[in-house]
């Protein structure tokens, strides 16, 4: 460009990338009252959860099948001592180590199941969105058939027909988590991306003679992907009461393959009847502990980055202080 | 004019709360509207013009907090109750926004508007009254009866628009508040309703406060004129007088800086608007003020009476003797770096 | 000199015209009813562009002027090639724009570019003023990294955004107005184009803004030679900033000329009432009160005949009449009468959806116990409140049968872009063959 400029031809290098990130997510700073209690009680819940699966190896007393220590075999059914501070179960295992392992079966699935929902869904979202036209229509068409089915129902199937080929697993499980959670990601991306296609600065970049994927990628989805943690969440939160469920039902995690809570609920039914209580209560608490806290961080995420619902900051105000002074008549 | 005025705003403050600061967005407005006088209130984006228009009526953001004297019939409005200041809102005090669809409700046809809006403030109106006067009130918009029964998605957007005012005006208050009525209409359509907004005296006996940006309507329309800038009036007077003859520099600049027919050459205010959560210290215009003398740094000019109902709050005009020569030296400041450019 | 067949644009000097537009269509399909629109079709269609011939010349300032649904904003589109052209050509530097492909169009997008009129939302509020400044010569594949920056940078203080430091890592959000249409003009001009369509660039910004960017578009007119295509509703700026206006109306031209021209002299009654409805700060003004009524008609129904004909202080006996401009004079009567002389009226009419439609010559079937006589005493006793009315020049006849008024209106004379004094009109007022028209229709009389 034929431009002649006063300044020097030196210019500072940009700031680091990482402050679009920070910007992205700048209304969780802001965020008060009941929607930060959500936050902060969610994400230390969750936090919590994470760091139990990730040092399990360090903290688990014991193995999740690990039936004898030192020679001495565990006692069945005892109720939580010194030595099981949560008590053994029928088949003599810790309940405390299987709650620790069972951790991190459930965040194996979670993260597999959110990687391919998210993966699948929020891509066939933008792109349906953007182009629209026949595609878009069979898409959606297509979504909104797989979100009428009682996903529990379809869960079950999926796992069924897939235990054959793929062995009943964590796998598994997540796909048929993923299955159901597909249309939601999709639909939510696929909405915000018509409403955004719309906006000028998106048609601007087609005046500048960008490709579609250039703008799917700069203009549309930074301003799209803001929707998709709380999904992720409130995802994550149905993919443990899934599986949970899953196990329950006999088509989850083999025993084993590893620890799942589901599992260890339904083996302690009979229990309850005798009246051993430790063998149920503990997988069931950490099934309801874990699932309301990612709920907790979804709605308070949802509230968050929603702008509708956001509430701007408001803060005191002191009159007498910031004022000026009266004015004089002359 | 001897009769009392409508409504008298006397120090009236604004202010809300941000995470950055407080928001002073009215700060000490006195004005007096007169019966079925028509003022203008003009200044830029962001002087606290819309702010005040609603203050009057109590309609505040949340967080905001006012203070001062809005006088209505002898009560001040000013820290009323919600429930209080709703039975005002309507047969008193009407409100028209820029936008008509905001208080059409789409699912809604205009008689039912109509109905629902006598029904609330006259509840022993019998349905026959009703009509009547819906239909005349529409009548003097323009709207014929044949439509009175269609949906809002129906009519066009300066349509709307009346089909807005006469809602407000059915119930015959005694003040309309209009902010930025004709900005989203064209040209034309804009013009048909600023002559039926100029005839509200003549047909109804409203006054009207007219908010706006636009100097040129003002100057059409309107009677008399207060200017706004940073959240104070700095001038007011007879519509004619104040275009004619601007006595505060930021008037004067703004009535340069209008672009209309006969504009051979452009000019615009150096600087942006200063913001409302640290305005300059003493007159607020003065780091953008060609005139600025060293007093004006300092100390916020008292009101000066020009006669004939005309104000202004500038040092140009002050004959204090207060203030002494070496006061109104030229104000010496550093050239107003290229970046505060608006 | 009436020209007749081939379209010819006004002034024409071959070489030196950059944009070569002939004969240009868009039209939009309308959604129809709900079973039309799972299946699919479209019911009618919005003449957004209806047969538009103009040429931009280089180094001019061109202006659109029109009020919404004028068809201004989709003919700086079409030109651009941002909205398909339904028939017609557009031609670039020789190259026709039409027919060509998104990628080749995209090749082209280097020299020409579009300033939009919001600038709040014209920058992707997830970039930053570099990356949105620079993303043209990342596309173009023109310069990257280090270099990308310092060419921002340059763009930036071209603009005004001064020290380019302050604003370059900044996001939109952090800019005010005025800046950041700034930075739209800078990501505009940045690749060098040859056309600037600039629609509506200052019409959301405060007015001692608007003069600022209006200074800013004018210097780099003067130092980079650009040409522009100038879209907006204000003539005041039209008038100022443009050396060529032409005023748009439901899609087609309706004059076309020299700045000077058009506002020494306008011909168009459009343009008599725009000129007169702008809102001027002189003190001695009051409120015009001599315009048009009505507003823009519905574009996917317009008019027959010239467009403007309904509201048109100055039509006559060709402009278009038709049944619909009898129903909008009952409407505009009875809106000003009291309600029991409505009533009585309006059940010698009955419904008036029956004249909702474009005909010239229609039926009015008495009803209600009402005679045809009836009716066309009260149609006689309307004319006779309002002789001024244009409609009635439009009637060519009224007659009473048993049980039905028959209403014959004159046929439609379409208008013709002609040349007339310095400018090009589209109005029968001035054109001669729609006048001798009216001399036939005196000489046949009824």
């Amino acid at each position: 460009m034929a431009v002649t400029s006063p300044t020097d031809t030196s210019i500072q290098p940009p700031r680091s990338r990482l402050s679009g990130v920070r910007r992205a997510f700048a209304p969780v700073s802001e965020a008060r009252g009941m929607t930060r209690t959500m936050l902060w009680l969610g994400a230390g819940i969750t936090l919590a959860f994470v760091l139990i699966a990730v040092l399990a190896p360090v903290i688990a007393p014991y193995d999740f099948d690990a039936f004898e220590a030192n020679g001495k075999r565990f006692p069945q059914l005892a109720p939580p001592s010194r030595d099981h501070l949560m008590g053994t179960n029928v088949q003599s295992t810790d309940v405390l180590s299987r709650v620790i392992w069972g951790t991190q079966t459930e965040l194996k699935v979670v993260i597999v199941s959110l990687i391919i929902s998210i993966g699948v869904g929020v891509p066939l979202g933008l792109f349906s969105g953007y182009f629209g036209g026949k595609l878009d229509r069979v898409l959606v068409l297509l979504m909104d058939a797989l979100l009428v089915f009682p996903f529990l129902l379809l869960a079950i199937v999926i796992a069924f027909l897939l235990s054959d080929r793929v062995g009943q697993g964590i796998l598994t499980a997540a796909i048929a988590i993923t299955v159901v959670y597909i249309p939601l990601y999709f639909r939510v991306v696929r909405n915000h991306t018509i409403s955004i296609r719309e906006e000028p600065f998106v048609e601007a970049a087609r005046a500048l003679g960008a490709r579609p994927l250039t703008i799917i990628r700069k203009y549309v989805f930074f301003n799209v992907v803001q929707n998709v943690p709380p999904l992720a969440t409130l995802n994550a939160a149905d993919a443990i009461l899934t599986l949970a469920a899953l196990g329950f039902l006999g088509y989850g995690i083999q025993p084993t393959e590893g620890a799942e809570w589901g599992y260890d609920v339904n083996r302690a039914v009979s229990d309850a009847a005798s009246g051993i209580w430790w063998t149920g209560l503990f997988p069931g608490l950490a099934i309801v502990l874990l699932v309301v806290g990612l709920t907790l961080l979804g709605e308070g995420l949802s509230e968050t980055v929603n702008p509708v619902l956001r509430k701007r900051p408001i803060a005191e105000v002191d009159l007498e202080a910031a004022s000026t002074p009266r004015v004089e008549d002359s | 004019m001897t009769e009392a005025p409508v409504v008298s705003v006397r120090d009236l403050r604004v202010y809300y709360g941000t995470l950055r600061g407080t928001v002073r967005a009215v700060d000490r407005v006195t004005l007096e509207i007169g019966a079925g006088e028509v003022l203008g209130l003009v200044g830029e984006s962001g002087c606290g013009k819309s702010t005040l228009g609603r203050g009057i009526l109590g309609l505040l953001p949340e967080g905001a907090v006012a203070d001062g004297e809005v006088l209505y019939g002898g009560r001040n409005l000013v820290g009323m109750s919600d429930r209080e200041l709703r039975r005002f809102r309507g047969p008193d005090l009407g409100l028209i926004f820029q936008e008509p669809m905001t208080r059409l409700n789409p699912l809604m046809r205009i008689e039912q508007h109509f109905a629902e809006t006598l029904k609330q403030h006259e509840p022993g109106l019998k349905d026959k009254e009703i009509r009547r006067r819906s239909l005349e009130t529409l009548g003097k918009m323009g709207i014929p009866p044949t439509r009175f029964n269609q949906y809002p998605h129906e009519f066009s957007g300066g349509m709307r628009q009346r089909i807005m005012i006469a809602l407000a005006l059915v119930l015959r208050p005694k003040l309309l508040i209009a902010d930025e009525p004709t900005t989203s209409l064209d040209v034309i359509v804009e013009a048909q309703i600023l002559s039926i907004l100029a005839d509200l005296r003549r047909d109804f006996g409203t006054a009207l406060l007219l908010i706006t940006h636009n100097l040129g309507i003002v100057a059409e329309a309107c009677d008399r004129v207060a200017v706004m800038y940073a959240g104070q009036i700095v001038e007011e007077g007879d519509a004619r007088d104040v275009f004619s003859e601007p006595a505060h520099p930021y008037t004067r600049e703004l009535l340069r800086s209008t672009i209309s027919l006969d504009t051979t050459e452009l000019h615009s205010i150096p600087g942006a608007p200063p913001n409302l959560i640290t305005p300059p210290t003493g007159c607020r215009f003065h780091p953008r003020c060609l005139d600025a003398m060293s007093v004006c740094a300092t100390t916020f000019p008292p009101q000066e009476n020009l006669g004939g109902r005309r104000r202004v709050f500038c040092w140009l005009h002050t004959r204090d003797e207060r203030v002494g020569p070496g006061d109104r030296e030229p104000l010496e400041r550093e050239e107003l770096a290229v970046a505060e450019e608006a | 000199m009436a020209t007749v067949g081939e379209p010819r644009p006004p002034d024409a000097q071959a070489d030196d015209v950059l944009v070569a537009v002939r004969n240009l269509k868009t039209y939009y399909g309308l959604r129809g009813s709900f079973r039309q629109r799972i299946f699919g079709r479209e019911s009618g269609s919005v003449r957004a562009v209806d047969d538009v011939t103009l040429d931009i010349r280089r180094g001019e300032v061109l202006g659109l002027v029109g009020e919404s649904g004028s068809g201004k904003t989709t003919l700086g589109r079409t030109l651009l090639g941002l909205v398909p052209a339904t028939e017609g050509s557009v031609r670039f530097e020789g190259e026709e724009i039409t027919t060509m492909s998104e990628p080749e169009l995209r090749r082209l997008r280097r020299r020409m570019q579009i300033v939009f009129q919001d600038p709040h939302a014209s920058l992707n509020p997830a970039m930053t003023i570099e990356q949105s400044v620079g993303h043209p010569l990342e596309i173009h594949g023109v310069a990257k990294g280090v270099q990308r920056r310092q060419r921002v940078a340059e763009a930036l203080e071209t603009v005004g955004l001064s020290p380019a430091e302050q604003f370059i890592d900044k996001y939109p959000s952090d800019l005010s107005g005025g800046q950041k249409q700034r930075a739209v003009i800078a990501r505009a001009i940045i690749l060098n184009p040859v056309l600037l369509v600039a629609d509506e660039p200052v019409s959301m910004l405060d007015m001692s803004v608007r003069a600022k960017i209006l200074q800013l578009m004018l210097h780099l007119k003067h130092e980079f030679g650009f040409t522009y295509l100038y879209i907006t509703h204000d003539l005041a700026t039209a008038k100022f900033f443009c050396d060529r206006i032409a005023i748009l109306y439901l899609g087609r031209i309706v004059e076309i000329g020299p700045s000077e021209a058009i506002y020494e002299d306008p011909k168009h009654p459009y343009t008599k009432a725009l000129l007169r409805a702008i809102p001027e700060p002189d003190p001695r003004r009051s409120v015009p009160r001599d315009l048009p009524r009505g507003e823009i008609p519905d574009a996917a129904r317009p008019p027959l005949g010239c467009s403007f004909h309904p509201r048109c202080p100055a039509a006559f006996e060709v402009c278009g009449w038709e049944s619909r401009d009898l129903r909008d004079l009952l409407e505009g009567r009875w809106a000003g009468m009291s309600e029991d002389e409505y009533e009585v009226e309006q059940a010698v009419f009955g419904d008036l959806a029956r004249l909702d439609t474009s005909s010239t010559s229609f039926r009015l079937d008495a009803r209600g116990g009402h005679s045809s006589a009836e009716i066309a005493a009260l149609l006689e006793r309307i004319r006779e409140d309002d002789p001024e009315e244009p409609f009635w020049r439009g009637v060519r006849r009224i007659s009473a049968n048993d049980g039905y008024v028959d209403v014959e209106l004159n046929a439609p004379y379409a208008p013709r872009l002609l040349p007339v004094g310095g400018v090009q009109v589209e109005c029968n007022l001035y054109d001669e063959d729609a006048l001798r028209q009216v001399e036939t229709l005196t000489v046949a009389g009824s």
